[in-house]
């Protein structure tokens, strides 16, 4: 079973549900995508398929000849986005296949991954949820980080303190989020609450993985 | 952005009369109590219309027992039985907040008669 398909976000909106109660949804472009690559135990030590994301083509020129052949040997025209997703280990996924987005159902939960937008260098509050100090009174303490650590000992900074500095355009996996809606005839798949990116990013939409028998 | 509209567009329901602010309504509400379910009727002034898309909304004022009360509804919402438009009035903006200061005869509005 294949576990996960690419997409694109498209943006927010809102659905009704049938007593009346808004739903917040992002809707999600998943797919078409076509298998470029099979990887199996054997072969790679694990069990996964390459997905190529149907969209504009990549220009011809700026391919370097490695990509290339690597989508010739699949047979399927190239694609911007690749991604992998795992499958099992018997699943019969060949070069060329089309992964859709009918692979989930509504009321599924799934986990998606995604670049957050980049928010630049920004201070302990925004980026740490520091509480600041306060903004009257004389106090001169507004927005700053405030003590890093003691002094002669350890006379350095504790490794992993948090700090200013770049925050966002990082890879971020928003989990469980409810499939409220598929659309297999636009390839829309509409998911409970927001993911991960700004409009037009590259998604991966991937399926809760079964609990262990523990939890 | 398209593709959202689009998205959107399949939202909207199709059986919404046009109506416009400084026009009465009787909006047809679905009411649940338990297993049962009935309609109630909000009867009064639309004065406002807001947003754009499945997010728009509309709120009807209404005097009841000399006390003011409005309700927003959004158009597209599946509580609304239907909505049915009773009278067009002629106004000159779109919000009608300034009725809320205004009672008895100075808080009506003249009916628009088409030419």
């Amino acid at each position: 079973m294949i576990t996960g398909i690419l997409g694109r976000k498209i943006g927010m909106t809102q659905l009704f549900a049938a007593d009346g109660t808004v739903v917040p949804v992002t809707v999600v472009e998943a797919g078409p995508c076509l298998v470029v690559q099979r990887k199996t135990k054997q072969n790679d030590g694990y069990d996964a398929v390459q997905l190529g994301l149907v969209g504009p083509r990549p220009s011809p020129r700026r391919l370097t000849k490695a990509v290339r052949g690597h989508f010739e040997k699949a047979g399927v025209p190239p694609t911007r986005t690749v991604g992998e997703v795992r499958c099992e280990e018997g699943d019969a996924f060949a070069p060329g296949d089309k992964v859709l987005c009918d692979i989930f159902n509504a009321a599924e939960h799934v986990d998606v991954v995604g670049v957050s937008k980049g928010k630049g260098f920004q201070g302990v509050i925004k980026r740490h949820g520091f509480g600041g100090g306060v903004a009257t009174h004389g106090s001169m303490f507004h927005r700053l980080p405030g003590s890093i650590g003691a002094s002669a000992f350890p006379s350095r900074v504790i490794a992993g303190t948090r700090s200013s500095g770049r925050m966002g355009g990082k890879q971020i996996t928003t989990k469980n989020l409810e499939v409220v809606k598929v659309d297999a005839e636009n390839h829309l798949i509409y998911l409970r609450g927001a993911v991960p990116g700004a409009r037009n990013t590259v998604v991966k939409i991937v399926k809760k993985r079964a609990k262990t028998q523990a939890a | 952005m398209d593709k959202l509209l689009e998205a959107e567009r399949q939202a909207l329901r199709g059986d919404i009369p046009p109506f416009a602010p400084g026009d009465t309504v009787k909006v047809h509400v679905k009411v649940r109590e338990g297993e049962k379910e009935r309609i109630q009727v909000f009867n009064g002034l639309v004065i406002a219309r807001k947003g754009g898309g499945v997010r728009e909304t509309f709120t009807v004022r209404k005097v009841s027992q000399g006390i003011g009360v409005e309700r927003t509804f959004p158009v597209h919402s599946p509580v609304l039985e239907k909505i049915e438009v009773e009278r067009h009035g002629v106004v000159r903006r779109a919000k009608l907040y300034y009725l809320r200061k205004l009672r008895g005869k100075a808080a009506r509005i003249a009916e628009k008669r088409d030419a």
